[in-house]
């Protein structure tokens, strides 16, 4: 995935101001900044929900060209949200299996009647949901209603969600904001092993540098819209834009 | 003590995704199918079916179409009663253009003549919801309603401007017209019910359906995830008005034989049907029947109780009835907003518990 140039108004805000970089198979990209920098308007033009201003995007070397966000879903991009957008009204099971969605070709008769491959594609998706709800230790509330589990684990059914389809690039809008350390741990283990396991290549935004700085192969630092950094974590770390944009710069 | 899952063991997929999966609930399930089936079409009259058990049916199927717009979808519609409409109107010229048409195909198509009158006035949602979504479906209502009222065409150019149902038999029997017996009627409208609820649940518990809540819970993480939202919309006012079409068709045909648009198929009616799923249960398919089952057995219960039993004058009578009814239904979304299949649903959790609380 490379981004070129992307440019990207609300009105008069400018909230990405010619902002390039790339995402390379298999790495783990943290994308971080202060508030208001633009991390998740970059995620939102990655996945399709905005549209860029000026710039393309470029997904397996091909420009993409601008299609509704559930067509960008089909090419394997998946994400979570940083406030949890669970569908509430339904259970951790149906809502890891409406991630398969991408991955499901319902036939209307065949469903109405419950007959033949209406139910095989049911069972076999389970099967494969099955596996994820495993890897993430939610069985026990398999059956239980999202709106009635703790933020901590509706994050991590969010990420099953996610995992569902079998994205190839994985976007995560902070994964463990108002989490423990415990929970931070239990969240960067899934991450890493979803990078390790099934080779995702994954971006986030996250504003716990110690998380960060441990799990990521390479950091983008943004600021006011624009790109000040990208390189690996050491360097990033001691990079003086990145320290200025963080700690503030002092007027004489 | 007597509604546990210990013990019962669940080695498949298919096996664990049933609709009842606790023995308890299937053998109640199989107890009410069939006293439905193998008990009440013997003991059944005149009165106890066309005051209680057809017009009960009839809605139901109205209310379970509503459920899956509404209910499992988010898309609130007022259209029900236009939908009802175009259901009787297309299956009148059916039967009267198709004399050897089996009854229960021009049913079937006079919904999916619904189905597709109900996706053109379903293409708003693209757009816009929640209220303003109500207030756009309010125009079907209206529209279809002065429709059938003002081109003759619709009504076959009869002089009074009614349609009545011709004789049609299923299996020799009559199910329409004048000679129908009550069990016949009551049984096929108990057929047809009995079916299409089966086939609503297959499609919620399936892909279409969790595609049809995931728009319903939070449509933009719907969209990106990868649910196209015309799609779901448009089906689930496809399917809906499917149901809807083949209950109105049903409400003419098979319960009261003659009718004439304004009267049968108002706004009223629109509301009466989104009452019953929002009493009952919005997203449950056992709600539909239970709201439809309020909302139709309580007049008729109430007048028995008030002019029956305590003689009082029935003037008197129906306005208490509304009154009551109107204090119920305040009572029952006070006590529980999310309707009495989800009284049922806590029940059930109780049960599973009881007599220990704590344990689990």
């Amino acid at each position: 995935m490379e981004i070129e140039n992307v440019t990207l108004r609300f009105g008069g805000v400018t909230a990405l101001k010619d902002v390039s970089f790339d995402i390379l198979e298999g790495e783990i990209c943290a994308i971080i900044g202060p508030n208001g920098a633009g991390k998740s308007s970059m995620l939102n033009v990655i996945n399709g929900f905005y549209h860029p201003d000026e710039g393309q995007i470029r997904f397996r070397g091909e420009h993409r060209p601008t299609l509704p966000p559930y067509r960008i879903a089909h090419m394997g991009i998946a994400r979570t949200f940083q406030n949890i957008a669970l569908f509430r009204g339904m259970t951790t099971l149906d809502n890891v299996m409406t991630g398969r969605v991408t991955r499901m070709r319902p036939n209307l008769m065949k469903s109405m009647l419950w007959w033949g491959s209406a139910e095989r594609e049911e069972s076999e998706n389970r099967e494969f949901v099955e596996r994820i709800i495993d890897f993430l230790e939610i069985q026990s509330i398999r059956k239980t209603l999202v709106g009635r589990l703790p933020y901590g684990l509706q994050k991590r059914v969010e990420l099953g969600r996610a995992l569902a389809a079998e994205p190839s690039l994985l976007l995560l809008d902070e994964p463990m904001a108002g989490m423990n350390v415990e929970e931070k741990e239990d969240m960067s283990r899934f991450i890493l092993d979803v990078n390790d396991e099934f080779g995702t290549t994954i971006a986030l935004i996250e504003h716990d540098m110690g998380v960060v700085m441990d799990i990521s192969d390479r950091v983008v630092v943004m600021d006011y819209g624009r790109k000040i950094a990208d390189g690996p974590p050491d360097e990033v770390r001691n990079n003086q834009t990145v320290i200025d944009a963080y700690l503030g710069v002092q007027h004489d | 003590m007597f509604y546990r899952e210990t013990g019962e063991f669940r080695t498949s997929y298919p096996n664990d995704s049933q609709t009842f999966p606790i023995k308890f609930d299937r053998r109640l399930y199989y107890i009410m199918l069939f006293a439905a089936f193998g008990v009440i079409p013997f003991l059944i009259n005149d009165y106890w079916a066309n005051a209680v058990f057809v017009p009960f049916l009839i809605w139901a199927m109205a209310a379970l179409g509503l459920n899956l717009l509404t209910g499992y979808c988010g898309q609130i519609s007022l259209g029900t009663g236009g939908f009802m409409a175009v259901g009787a109107y297309a299956c009148y010229k059916l039967m009267t253009a198709f004399p050897e048409m089996s009854i229960i195909l021009c049913i079937m198509f006079a919904g999916v003549i619904t189905a597709l009158v109900g996706i053109l006035f379903g293409l708003p949602s693209l757009r816009i919801k929640g209220f303003y979504l109500a207030v756009a479906t309010l125009a079907a209502q209206f529209f279809l309603v002065w429709l059938f009222n003002k081109v003759p065409w619709f009504y076959n150019y009869s002089s009074s401007g009614q349609i009545s149902a011709p004789e049609r038999t299923v299996l020799g029997v009559a199910v329409t017209g004048s000679f129908t017996e009550a069990w016949a009627k009551y049984l096929f409208c108990l057929t047809m019910v009995f079916v299409f609820a089966w086939v609503a649940r297959n499609l919620t518990r399936g892909a279409i359906g969790r595609s049809w809540m995931a728009i319903r819970d939070m449509d933009i993480a719907a969209e990106i995830i990868g649910v196209n939202p015309m799609k779901a919309k448009l089906s689930a006012f496809a399917l809906s008005s499917f149901y809807i079409g083949m209950a109105g068709a049903m409400f003419f045909a098979n319960y009261l034989g003659a009718i004439e648009a304004t009267e049968a198929f108002g706004i009223n009616q629109s509301f009466l049907v989104l009452f019953m799923i929002i009493i009952g249960g919005l997203g449950s398919i056992a709600g539909s029947f239970i709201g439809a089952a309020f909302l139709v057995l309580m007049p008729v219960l109430l007048k028995n109780i008030l002019v029956g039993q305590m003689g009082w004058n029935t003037a008197i009578a129906t306005h208490l009835e509304f009154i009551i009814i109107g204090g119920l239904i305040v009572l029952v979304l006070i006590v529980e907003p999310h309707g009495m299949a989800q009284l049922w649903r806590v029940a059930k959790e109780k049960l599973r518990l009881w007599p220990f609380p704590h344990a689990s």
